[in-house]
């Protein structure tokens, strides 16, 4: 176990160079002068020959790279074009954010689609199974900016119980812990009715399975109420899977927080990442990019010792 | 589990094209009414998107600047946005580079990963360790920030634009392609290929990929969703095909500056229309896979 876990870091490591390299080499690719970008109308040849000698632009494009890994593990990402603050500082204000809704949608749709799922697969094709389905098959499909609009629309115009964007009310100076929690409800549901779907899903089929073992013909033969066989015994060997999709599932919970964060101005890492395309803050989309490959690699990496951890059946060489 | 059902299925061989010859595999495709009903609201959307033009003959360019932000009426039948461009029109010509791009784009992605998983597979050692790590290391960053990355670096016309879409696509297909040739290149009949002098790229064509088309053929169809989703989140975002070529998601994304004046005809039809695109593809990619994969009958 310990073992395994000490290969499953170490194979992590190459997986995480290769992000950086691939930032790197995307950034790369731009056309154009970055110097020229940075000095604007004071351009001069002189000038900028000096600050390419600064920035170290003048050395090898391989050596950039390790100039540039060297400092990220420092921690410099560098400066923002635009702000002219350490995009290190505009990420941490961002960070939180984004995990925030992430994180609770994530656990929400966890509760739903494993209630759903079970159910579901206990009452096989049963009238309420092939309406979930349907349903489920049409959240799936929903692109998460359409549904964000239309959940503005029916609970913040319509019906107007919650803010339509924004992290607090702009008015209030001291905002409340309570004006935190009400902006976060409908990015929050945008978020976890589009991941629902999947996992259901995904929950069905393994109860499905799960239900059809001996040990569940076991518990009923002892006697075990059909709640507890359900939610006790299948549940336990049938959410297994669940960890391992989760980790799967991470860049695609980006990306859907991207549009989140777009569709309701909330200054998360996806809206950062979308104001800094538009102002072509290099630094800035290049230290997301490394970023949101860090938490997805290091995502992957636990949903595995997680699941090697919970799940004695595995043995691992 | 899993290795039983691998077994029975290198045990089953399967290729597509005697699949297709059989007339069972077409009864098999069609039996379901699911797929019968993503089949039909396909056909709706081309028809729409690519003979509707024809029909109803007007500009989805031009600026009625006296008529803007107007609800359906018998001359708008789907209203005008703030421009005054017929909404109606907007959203034939918005599905024809949609699925244009959807389509065009995962057949490249499919090409794409079809050599790359192949040779990755075929070859084995230390190239297929790094090849699939490469794939591991893009799949770690959301597409979606690659994909914006390299829209607003290049700012495409519509054939930069499927290469991008397909750049992010095929690393599925290549995964899938790997294992499936991992599983069959140690049967007998490519051994034999193989003695009899059959070159790598004979043997890749006529011995393996007849076993695993169909397979990638699901990933495929699944992918076209994949890109329409993609291409509409872009133009949602503000990038995508630049204009005016109008755009579904770039449609939606104008509508929310008007979402307060409750103008529903600028917000449902685009959304809709990429609804039923995604709910139709994934539906015959779903009766496709059940027609492909007998064993789980």
């Amino acid at each position: 176990m310990i073992g395994y876990t000490i290969r499953r870091i170490l194979q992590a490591i190459p997986t995480l160079l290769g992000v950086t390299v691939i930032s790197f080499f995307l950034m790369h690719i731009v056309p154009g002068n970055p110097v020229r970008i940075l000095l604007g109308n004071r351009y001069t040849p002189e000038r900028a020959a000096l600050l390419s000698k600064q920035l170290g632009l003048n050395k090898p494009v391989w050596v950039q790279y390790f100039v540039w890994l060297g400092n990220i593990l420092h921690g410099n990402f560098g400066y923002s074009y635009v702000y002219n603050k350490p995009v290190v500082s505009l990420i941490l204000q961002a960070l939180p954010h984004t995990l925030i809704i992430v994180v609770v949608a994530v656990m929400l749709a966890h509760i739903f689609a494993v209630f759903l799922g079970s159910v579901q697969a206990y009452f096989e094709n049963s009238p309420f199974d092939q309406i979930v389905t349907v349903i489920n098959y049409f959240f799936y499909a929903m692109p998460a900016f359409w549904l964000g609009i239309l959940l503005i629309i029916f609970f913040a115009i319509d019906i107007p119980l919650f803010p339509s964007g924004g992290i607090t009310n702009p008015t209030v100076t001291h905002p409340s812990f309570g004006d935190f929690a009400i902006h976060l409800v409908l990015p929050v549901v945008t978020l976890m009715l589009i991941s629902v779907a999947g996992w259901a899903r995904f929950m069905r089929s393994s109860m499905r399975e799960a239900l059809l073992q001996d040990y569940v013909r076991t518990a009923r033969m002892k006697g075990a109420r059909e709640f507890r066989i359900i939610f006790v015994h299948a549940l336990r060997n049938s959410i297994l899977p669940l960890i391992t999709l989760l980790g799967l599932s991470l860049p695609g919970l980006l990306a859907g927080a991207l549009f989140v964060e777009e569709i309701f101005n909330y200054p998360g890492m996806g809206l950062l990442y979308w104001n800094a395309l538009n102002d072509r803050d290099f630094p800035i989309l290049l230290a997301v990019t490394v970023f949101l490959g860090i938490v997805t690699v290091i995502g992957n990496l636990l949903a595995d010792l997680i699941y090697s951890l919970v799940d004695p059946r595995i043995q691992y060489r | 589990m899993l290795s039983s059902s691998f077994a029975q299925d290198q045990a089953e061989e399967i290729s597509l094209e005697t699949l297709i010859e059989r007339p069972k595999f077409m009864r098999r495709f069609w039996k379901a009414t699911t797929t019968k009903i993503g089949v039909i609201l396909l056909s709706f959307l081309i028809l729409f998107s690519f003979v509707g033009p024809l029909i109803y003959r007007h500009s989805a360019i031009t600026s009625h600047l006296l008529h803007t932000l107007q609800p359906p009426s018998a001359r708008f039948p789907l209203g005008t946005d703030s421009l005054g461009h017929n909404v109606l029109a907007q959203m034939m010509v918005g599905g024809q580079s949609s699925l244009e791009v959807g389509f065009a784009s995962a057949f490249c992605a499919m090409i794409i990963g079809v050599l790359y998983g192949m040779t990755s597979g075929i070859f084995g050692g230390w190239l297929d360790i790094i090849m699939m790590r490469i794939v591991d290391v893009i799949l770690s960053i959301p597409t979606i920030f690659i994909l914006l990355f390299l829209n607003v670096v290049f700012l495409p016309n519509l054939w930069i634009m499927i290469l991008i879409l397909a750049s992010t696509s095929w690393l599925g297909v290549s995964r899938l392609v790997r294992a499936e040739v991992l599983a069959i290149k140690n049967q007998v009949y490519v051994e034999a290929a193989n003695a009899l002098g059959a070159s790598t790229w004979r043997i890749m064509v006529r011995y393996m990929l007849p076993n695993f088309l169909g397979t990638v053929l699901v990933a495929a169809t699944l992918g076209i969703a994949d890109a329409i989703l993609a291409i509409a989140g872009l133009s949602f975002l503000g990038l995508g095909l630049p204009p005016p070529t109008p755009n579904w998601g770039g449609m939606l994304s104008d509508s929310m500056s008007y979402m307060f004046q409750n103008a529903w005809w600028l917000i449902y039809p685009p959304g809709l229309a990429i609804l039923i695109a995604e709910v139709s593809i994934n539906l015959i990619g779903d009766g496709l896979r059940d027609a492909i994969e007998t064993r789980h009958r």
